[in-house]
């Protein structure tokens, strides 16, 4: 059985449908690549299997769970996927280490000794052992990320969804945040990642979905996908991003 | 009739200071205490709380002090009630400061970047504990420049309250000015206390803003 299950997903956002039925499913362990022109909806499906948006139509199933809008069924979603934002989203009021350990204590009621060992154990994990004392605003964007990847980690999710997370990095950072991530889909997590590196989907990824105007245009196993695109769609948005 | 010294002058007045900032600091404390409940029904209130509020806020804040003032002295006398002119000033002030510090904060609370709304619930934060361990420790730092700014307005607004009769600073200056015929010196005194008391506060201001400009947002 699937770990996530998108059927018929639909979201507007007035009377603009970007997502028009998407049917999706993700394996446990399977790390999905999503890819697609700005605009083409893939930030709003990962937001919608997080709940962060309210969907119109369709349903999402996550662990035999089906997504519902109260605050419980909210919770007890987010406490099964992580997610990590293309701008860090780290608490700028608190160090790595209270970033890590925070909604542990506070949604998991977690004790502080348990909390602080599982931030040390999750800082360590991405390279950051060391810098669990700083703020965000001393640490670079690649390291800021890193610690916005121990932060979900330290949930124990059974999956991450991941929105673009080098978008914002100076391309010097990009390889050290790609290194953990690589780590992790060695390790088995389940990962749905939007991401324009494509060496990376390439090496990396299980599957590419590719997006196109709010549908799932084309899916299949990296090799297939980029060595023979079947859209005229797909061929030019890989001929652009090549 | 009795000759007023410098001095004399001085001490009045000074004597008349004590209830500007008794009257200063119950508005401040009272208002910011209506304002923060206020503030948690126009951010948490939904549809039937936040409206109310907002208009609340419209009111208080779209018609002048003084008339605010008038309402809260004569117009609970209408209803036979006995209004003495401190409670009628501080009810109005505390009414007022409320008002725009719901205002000033509601803005600080907006200023917090949607990205810790998000990162915060997708780490399956409830709204209470998002606003309670992501929002308002952001937003209190953000807070207290305009804050502090806005206290210098409470403490000129009192100055108001002399016309429905509150013997504050300048009701003293107005009493004194009739009786020792130096207006000029009178007033002159009056605004070097109202300088006085103000000029810290909004150097306060100055100081916290630009220490929240340079310093990390910890
Ligand atoms: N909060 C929103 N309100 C209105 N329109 C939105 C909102 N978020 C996204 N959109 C629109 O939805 C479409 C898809 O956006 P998005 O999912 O962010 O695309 P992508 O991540 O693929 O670039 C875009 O046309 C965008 O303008
Ligand atoms: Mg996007």
């Amino acid at each position: 059985m699937s770990l996530i299950a998108i059927e018929g997903l639909r979201k507007s956002y007035g009377e603009h449908e970007v997502l028009k039925g998407i049917d999706l499913e993700v394996a446990k362990g399977e790390v999905v690549a999503v890819i697609g022109k700005s605009g083409s909806g893939k930030s709003t499906l990962l937001r919608c299997v997080n709940g962060l948006e309210a969907i119109n139509g369709g349903s999402i199933t996550v662990d035999g769970a089906r997504l519902a809008g109260d605050e419980a069924h909210l919770r007890a979603l987010r406490l099964k996927v992580g997610m990590i934002f293309q701008q860090f989203n780290l608490f700028p009021h608190k160090t790595a280490g209270q970033n890590v350990m925070l909604a542990q204590q506070v949604v998991k009621k977690t004790g502080k000794a348990a909390a602080e060992a599982m931030a040390r154990r999750m800082l360590d994990r991405v390279g950051l052992g060391e810098k669990f004392g700083a703020y965000p605003d001393q640490l670079s964007g690649g390291q800021q990320q890193r610690v916005a990847i121990a932060r979900a980690l330290a949930m124990e999710p059974m999956a991450l969804l991941c929105d673009e997370i080098t978008s914002a990095l100076d391309p010097e950072l990009v390889g050290e945040v790609l290194q953990v991530v690589r780590g992790l889909a060695a390790e088995g997590m389940t990962l749905m990642m939007v991401t324009h590196e494509m060496a990376f989907a390439r090496d990396v990824c299980s599957r590419v979905v590719f997006m196109h105007q709010g549908r799932v245009h084309e899916a299949g196993p990296p090799g297939e996908v980029f060595a023979n695109p079947r859209t005229p769609e797909l061929q030019s948005f890989l001929g652009r991003v090549a | 009739m009795t000759q007023f010294t410098l001095l004399d002058i001085l001490r009045n007045l000074v004597f008349a200071t004590q209830w500007t900032v008794i009257l200063s600091l119950v508005s401040f404390i009272g208002g910011g205490l209506l304002g923060l409940g206020l503030l948690v029904l126009r951010i948490g209130g939904g549809r039937i709380f936040a409206p109310v509020v907002r208009v609340y806020v419209e009111l208080f804040q779209g018609t002048p002090l003084l008339m605010q003032l008038f309402l809260a002295f004569f117009g609970l006398g209408l209803f036979g009630i006995d209004v003495p002119p401190w409670l009628a000033a501080a009810v109005a002030l505390i009414l007022w400061t409320a008002a725009f510090l719901t205002e000033i904060w509601r803005g600080c609370v907006e200023a917090v970047p949607k990205g810790q709304w998000e990162a915060s619930a997708s780490l399956g934060m409830s709204y209470v504990e998002q606003m309670r361990h992501v929002v308002l420790p952001q937003a209190l730092k953000i807070a207290i420049p305009p804050t502090v700014g806005f206290s210098v307005q409470v403490v000129k607004g009192t100055a108001l309250t002399s016309i429905i009769g509150f013997t504050e600073l300048s009701k003293a200056g107005t009493v004194l000015s009739n009786a020792t015929f130096q207006p000029f010196t009178v007033y002159g005194l009056v605004a070097l206390i109202y300088f006085a008391l103000c000029f810290p506060l909004s150097q306060a201001a100055r100081h916290l803003e630009r220490k929240m400009n340079v310093a990390h947002r910890h």
